[in-house]
């Protein structure tokens, strides 16, 4: 190779470092304490939705004591449920697909950021610290009344 | 133990070249209809900027049923249209001179043509409403045929160029055994190889999945498969965006400043990692989708990491031959050099702005890659914001910056309105400044991008700031592309006639090994088999563990 500039090396090397350092963070953010993102949670036909559980019953539900379940079906242009009450300070796991096209499932000032795919079950646990209210809103275009798709989760 | 090198030239003959008349009226249309689709398409962007200000003039738009129709233009024209165009032209052009030999005509002119039917083709589709499916046409939202046979046609006409580029290399190589590859064709040459791996992807979506399923002949479509396709060409796409730039700014650059290219073996090794990188990095696009291991994902997370390392290496050597052009001018001292670079071409002072926006860009990407700190920004205007400072100014502004001398060597004129040129750089800079922090600040808050704010059912107070940032940054946008358009048009229609000479490439400080190792460099075939490899490590996994396809969703047409 041809000489490399002592500026140059100590710039690629400082460059290595940082890339790796970054990572390394990431890594323990997600695996060591816990902020995952969502992971293969199952697969659905769209138009079993509606006879298949737990999407047969939408709502929130404590599956075990301190454990709760907010189940959430997706269709252009609304959430069903559409105002989601949670607990405050108990983990919710957010079970959430889509009978028609690709929607999203934002929840305002929470990392709950999914993209909801008709065939696929999305999958995210959020514990909510603070009582509040938050906006939620479908972030993918769904069509003409895509800005009017919303709900909200209210934190109680 | 440094090997012979040859001089630092990095074209073949450096003393002059013709190329034939046909083969640069061809590139010259290339550019024309990229910037031809562009001009179109910033006219819609300026609304869309507008819509996050509350203010609707959607209605002055002739036979405009909604918001989204209008977003679909803007994104193929810009993303598609522009840059398929202005990179056949511009890189042909460079493989030529790079090479010292004419292309394969009648090829250049069935790129040219397959371009243009492909353009005609969406374009139907889409300003007559039946492809409000934006320009990532995420099934199960239908378009018609038309739109996805349209966009088939643009992928096509880059692999005819890209055919024509091997080809030529080939002769090239029968005409010069044992030399090493001119510099310029070489980076020219492997900005298309990468696409052609990276185009499998969304070949394979659009013409085995989605064309058949809208004719009817699939019985449904499969939306996460579609994705992953779609993102295994959709990252590396943005890579096929910006290499042109790089290639300009390696290349050309230098000269506009005065200085030289830092180093032709560093120069390789940074497109070679480009190749080889591009490609698997497509599932940090979508860490919020369901059905994908969160193992993989991370996996992508990491060589996403690696593909900003060449982009690291850029920004040192770039920066290194404008300081050696700035302190050949008689710059002084850590910072002096940078202001006495020639800022009255325009050619240097938009491509060297857009290097500066592209620091903004470069940071921001590097937080959409970062895993989970993603689910802060996913789907939020934050994302508009980010690549309007990547593809809608380093490679925008940069290929604006390249037209300002491209358009008067293909065109056998003087450039007109020079200082105009200068400022429409300026304008352009501080436009995208004022958008990009809109943009950015309201997505933080969770504004949503995609979206037709102005008949939204919710809003939030924090998003009105950013809203009108948004709107008053488009709008100056929009106002230095019709400045750039002008110009063009002026230099075109009345530019004073001249003879074109050659055009502006830089040498290289340290010129090509003509011995040892380094030769390994030019055997593309090596570099095709490690991207592969890197490919099947990061897909075969998901691919393997998910197939074969669910066909279960049908159509939707519901825009």
């Amino acid at each position: 190779m041809a000489k490399i500039h002592r500026y140059e090396r100590a710039f690629l090397i400082l460059s290595a470092i940082m890339l790796v350092v970054f990572l390394a963070a990431l890594g323990y953010a997600a695996f060591g304490m816990g902020l995952h993102l969502p992971t293969r949670a199952g697969q659905i036909r769209p138009e079993d939705v509606a006879r298949t559980p737990p999407f047969d019953r939408p709502g929130v539900r404590e599956v075990e004591p301190g454990r709760w379940e907010a189940v959430v079906v997706a269709r252009a242009w609304g959430f069903n449920p559409a105002e989601i009450r949670v607990p405050v300070g108990q983990p919710v796991t957010f079970r959430i697909t889509s009978v028609d096209i690709i929607h999203g499932f934002h929840v305002d000032d929470t990392r709950i950021n999914l993209m909801v795919l008709p065939g696929q079950v999305s999958e995210l646990e959020y514990t909510f610290r603070k009582p509040g209210e938050h906006l939620v809103i479908c972030h993918e275009y769904c069509g003409a009344g895509h800005h009017a798709m919303a709900g909200k989760v209210i934190a109680e | 133990m440094s090997a012979a090198r040859a001089n630092g030239s990095i074209v073949h003959d450096p003393s002059g070249f013709a190329l034939p008349s046909s083969q640069r009226a061809a590139i010259r249309w290339f550019v024309y209809v990229g910037f031809g689709a562009m001009g179109i398409a910033v006219i819609h962007g300026f609304a869309q900027a507008l819509n996050y200000a509350g203010i609707n003039i959607l209605t002055w738009f002739p036979g405009l049923q909604s918001y989204y129709q209008g977003l679909t233009i803007h994104g193929v024209f810009n993303a598609l249209v522009l840059t398929f165009a202005f990179t056949n032209g511009f890189l042909a052009l460079t493989t030529a001179r790079g090479l010292g030999r004419p292309l394969h005509g009648p090829l250049l002119q069935a790129s040219l043509w397959t371009l243009i039917l492909g353009v005609l083709l969406s374009g139907w589709a889409m300003f007559s409403g039946r492809a409000s499916v934006l320009f990532t046409f995420y099934p199960p939202l239908q378009a018609h045929p038309a739109y996805y046979l349209g966009l088939a046609l643009l992928v096509v006409s880059t692999w005819l160029l890209s055919i024509n580029l091997f080809w030529s290399l080939s002769r090239w190589r029968r005409e010069n055994p044992g030399q090493r590859i001119p510099l310029l064709a070489f980076i020219s040459v492997a900005t298309y190889a990468m696409w052609d791996l990276a185009s499998l992807g969304i070949a394979v979506e659009v013409v085995g999945l989605l064309l058949p399923w809208s004719l009817g002949w699939l019985d449904g479509a499969d939306p996460l498969l579609s994705r992953t396709l779609f993102w295994f060409s959709g990252h590396a796409i943005v890579y096929f965006w910006l290499l042109p730039a790089y290639v300009s700014w390696y290349a050309f650059v230098p000269r506009h400043a005065g200085g030289k290219i830092f180093s032709d073996p560093l120069t390789r090794v940074v497109f070679l990692l480009f190749l080889a990188l591009s490609i698997p990095t497509g599932f940090h696009h979508q860490y919020a989708d369901p059905g994908i291991p969160e193992a993989m994902k991370f996996t992508h997370a990491i060589l996403t990491f690696g593909v900003f390392y060449p982009s690291l290496i850029t920004a040192f050597s770039v920066i290194a031959a404008l300081e050696m052009g700035g302190r050949a001018r008689g710059g002084r001292g850590l910072t002096g050099w940078f202001f006495k670079l020639p800022w009255g071409d325009p050619s240097l002072s938009a491509q060297v702005l857009a290097m500066l926006v592209f620091v903004l860009g470069g940071i921001t990407g590097l937080i959409n890659a970062s895993f989970n700190v993603n689910q802060v920004v996913h789907n939020t205007a934050w994302i508009p914001g980010h690549f309007h400072m990547t593809v809608g100014t380093a490679v925008a502004l940069s290929f604006m910056g390249i037209a300002y001398w491209l358009v008067p060597w293909l065109s056998s004129r003087e450039l007109r309105g020079r200082r105009i040129a200068v400022a429409q750089s300026w304008i352009y800079f501080v436009g995208v400044l004022v958008f990009a922090r809109g943009m950015i600040s309201g997505g933080l808050e969770g504004m949503p991008r995609r979206t037709f704010m102005v008949a939204a059912t919710y809003s939030k107070p924090s998003w009105e700031l950013a809203g009108v940032l948004t709107a008053v940054g488009g709008t100056i946008m929009f106002l230095s592309v019709i400045l750039f358009v002008g110009v063009m048009l002026a230099t075109i229609l009345a530019g004073r006639r001249r003879d074109p000479g050659d055009i502006p490439f830089a040498d290289t400080l340290v010129g090509p090994a003509v011995s040892g190792w380094e030769r390994h460099f030019d055997r593309f075939g090596i570099w095709v088999a490690v991207t592969i490899l890197l490919i099947v490590i990061a897909y075969a996994p998901f691919l393997v563990s998910y197939l074969p396809p669910k066909l279960w969703s049908s159509g939707f047409s519901i825009y």
